[in-house]
């Protein structure tokens, strides 16, 4: 039992700190820091840097452009990513129809698809969620009627993250309402944004960002070759997906970073108030969250090991996903509080407090979400009663 | 990097597994516990014949060279049997001061008997007023002449009851709760001027009140140099520490276990009590504290072994947390096992005190929290 890497791992990894220090773009990094929220344009600028260095598509296979790297690779990459405070890849493409794409799809797909969403040459969103159907998704109701060599498809789906700029959508549909299971009759379908029929409305979150969107589909004509492999199989494609998203939003390396950047300005003197690190309370809560840090940091690893050994990534991801929100959420927490009074300015035009703390305020409430999304937390305590507990 | 256990280790958990399967199961572990000693010789000089007394000493001391993961394999695996035997006292404890301290005269007298089995050590380590800071040391050894005279009160001092010989840390200079001034003895617990008020813990374990009054110690008892016992204290608490830790695993693993069979059997209202989701998410945060107190503890063995600066991190992170989310699992444990989960006749409860009384021992949470903010 050990946790050292080996001379090839340790020159890896510089590599990739290299990387980072020299490749990602001072300008974003300022505004990452800063907790700002990227333009569409920063976030493909620094996706196609990435992707410019091979570096897109970690978990791709090599055959559609991906690195090939071994578990190991991949979590030295999430390290130095992580405390570098890269931005987040937006996951809609690469993370999530990418690999239902690869693993799905025809060879016709793939060529078509597959390349633009590794080059960010293409913005995707994600259809899952309806007004009916958010907990409860086997539950949803846009359907997909077969007319001659298209689809037509009727309903609305909601909780569209960047919707507003995306190019194409994926969706869960339903294209059988004559099943033995609501899981059944349910299809993966590509539709092109342009579509006539297609429309996008804003929902406006609490910290005030347009995030998230609802998009209604009108009649709305899809070509059946944008069917994912086989009508009807759609839920089981689209739980591979959720396993990859689960995964991904654990987060551990930037908890990592923004708590160490805390514990720092802790030692100091903001305005000339006492120094946060005197207060006992206040780094006590900090020091419990760097203890449920460094567990899901093992857990993560451990993970890690059973999937070089051979062993798939199974439920464990409710872990991680569950484990990792709750942590976001309390250095959330943690910031607003070392805020003070400098967390209440909302969008100050000029400069008002320091370090950025008006938006502590903002990203503990924006982060509300993420206990919520990708299948809320009691949701993953159901996944894992069920399918590790056998209840 | 790899998480696997080598050769000797699987080997290691295999002989535990066995042993408990065979011949420790909760009646006979009930028997010893309650028996006058608290614990069966029978089992402890099976225990010293399979060599388990021996795995953290060097080869040159006559152990086995066991590593830190070593013998969190072997903690994790007696925890499944709640074993009463007095290995932390012995093997962890005295042991572990004896490896760093003594002479070769003095390993041979006390420690090579220990790992066979026909010597009982144990080490004094708290003080009344102490409550948690191992530094806190009133009682006081003086000169005699080139020996020494000892004099104090010695608190929950683990087998106390059964021990030959109490390493007993005592202040030869400085102030009560500075680090430099301490130096430790080996006394015979049959010396001139011992007395000791036995009893049992809530766990099913034994200690005792030692007092001191007046004991004369030859020279030759003294371990270590003078004034300089503080570093090997502390270095022995922290592995014990660990040892405890992996011990806590253990057990909240098997409480788990326990409870999710419990709900799938116990019906009430016509179903599984295991379907009702409120008990499913308890069960749920009950694995995900295993998961992470698991993950936790290999890091924290792992990093304690590197010896860098974070190794007392190490150490108080996994105590924090066996303090916080164990006695949560513990308290879970027996609220899902309903009224019988409250008796004394369920295995159940026993898990329960031992896992909380591990909460408490070497510095509770608050404590271990404390220095983690500092």
């Amino acid at each position: 039992m050990h946790v050292t890497f080996s001379e090839t791992e340790l020159a890896f990894q510089e590599e990739v700190r290299a990387f980072f220090r020299d490749e990602y773009p001072d300008d974003i990094r300022a505004q990452v820091d800063a907790g700002e929220h990227l333009s569409p344009e920063d976030q493909v600028r620094w996706q196609k840097i990435l992707h410019a260095r091979g570096w897109a598509g970690i978990n791709w296979p090599v055959e559609y452009g991906g690195t090939g790297w071994t578990p190991v690779q991949k979590y030295i990459y999430a390290r130095e990513e992580g405390y570098a405070n890269a931005p987040l890849m937006i996951p809609f493409g690469v993370n999530m129809v990418g690999p239902v794409i690869y693993t799905f799809g025809s060879d016709e797909q793939k060529q078509r698809f597959l390349p633009d969403i590794l080059a960010s040459n293409v913005w995707w969103c994600q259809g899952y969620s309806e007004p009916g159907a958010g907990s409860d998704l086997a539950s949803l109701k846009t359907k997909a009627d077969l007319v001659g060599d298209h689809y037509v498809v009727n309903g609305t789906k909601t909780w569209t993250t960047l919707g507003q700029h995306a190019d194409w959508i994926f969706c869960l549909v339903r294209t059988s309402t004559d099943v033995a299971r609501r899981q059944e009759g349910i299809s993966f379908l590509l539709i092109d944004m342009k579509s006539p029929g297609i429309s996008v409305k804003p929902i406006i979150l609490l910290d005030g960002t347009h995030e998230v969107n609802e998009i209604h589909f009108d009649n709305v004509e899809v070509p059946v070759d944008n069917l994912v492999g086989e009508e009807g199989k759609g839920w089981t494609y689209g739980k591979v997906l959720l396993q990859h998203e689960r995964t991904n939003s654990a987060n551990t390396f930037r908890s990592a970073y923004r708590l160490r950047k805390l514990r720092e300005q802790a030692a100091e003197s903001v305005r000339g108030a006492p120094p946060l690190a005197n207060d006992r309370n206040f780094m006590r809560r900090l020091a419990a969250v760097e203890v449920d840090l460094k567990s899901l940091e093992y857990i993560e690893l451990r993970t890690l090991a059973a999937v070089a050994s051979g062993k798939a990534p199974g439920p464990e991801s409710s872990f991680l996903k569950m484990i990792g929100t709750e942590i976001v959420q309390a250095i959330d927490s943690l910031y607003m509080d070392a805020a003070g009074y400098y967390a209440l300015p909302y969008r100050p035009e000029a400069g008002v407090g320091e370090n950025n703390e008006h938006n502590t305020s903002l990203n503990y409430f924006n982060h509300r979400k993420v206990t919520i999304f990708a299948g809320s937390n009691e949701i993953q305590k159901n996944i894992i009663a069920k399918h590790v507990l056998g209840l | 990097m790899d998480f696997s256990l080598n050769e000797v280790q699987a080997m290691l958990a295999d002989s535990v597994d066995k042993f408990i399967a065979n011949e420790y199961d909760f009646d006979t572990r009930q028997g010893y516990a309650g028996s006058a000693t608290g614990f069966s010789a029978d089992a402890w000089a099976t225990m010293a014949e399979l060599g388990w007394t021996a795995v953290p000493f060097s080869e040159e001391d006559g152990g086995f060279g066991g590593s830190p993961v070593d013998m969190m394999v072997l903690m994790q695996h007696l925890a499944r049997g709640l074993v009463v035997e007095p290995y932390l006292a012995n093997v962890i404890l005295a042991g572990g001061i004896l490896q760093r301290i003594a002479t070769p005269e003095q390993k041979e007298r006390w420690l090579q008997p220990m790992m066979t089995g026909e010597l009982h050590a144990t080490l004094a380590f708290n003080e009344p007023q102490a409550r948690f800071e191992l530094a806190s040391i009133a009682t006081t050894a003086s000169r005699e002449g080139d020996d020494w005279v000892i004099n104090g009160h010695k608190g929950i001092v683990l087998n106390g009851d059964t021990a030959d010989i109490i390493i007993v840390p005592a202040r030869t200079s400085g102030d009560e709760r500075d680090t430099s001034g301490i130096t430790l003895f080996a006394v015979g617990s049959d010396a001139k001027g011992v007395s000791r008020n036995t009893y049992a813990t809530v766990d099913g374990l034994r200690a005792a009140e030692v007092h001191l009054d007046n004991v004369p110690i030859a020279s030759d008892a003294m371990l270590g140099e003078v004034d300089a016992g503080f570093a090997a204290l502390d270095a022995t608490i922290d592995e014990a520490t660990l040892a405890i830790c992996a011990e806590a695993v253990g057990i909240m693993k098997v409480l788990t276990d326990k409870t999710v069979e419990y709900s799938k059997s116990r019906v009430q209202f016509g179903v599984p009590i295991g379907t009702f989701q409120e008990l499913q998410h308890r069960m749920v945060d009950m694995l995900s504290a295993c998961e992470k107190a698991q993950s936790l503890l290999v890091w924290a063995v792992m990093a304690y072994a590197d010896g860098g600066e974070e190794a007392k991190r190490a150490v108080s992170s996994i105590k924090y947390l066996i303090g916080t989310d164990g006695r949560r699992l513990g308290e879970d444990a027996v609220q899902i096992h309903g009224g019988m989960g409250v008796t004394w006749e369920l295995d159940v409860a026993h898990y329960f005190k031992r896992l909380t009384a591990i909460g408490t021992l070497f510095g509770n949470a608050d404590f271990h929290l404390d220095k983690l903010a500092s």
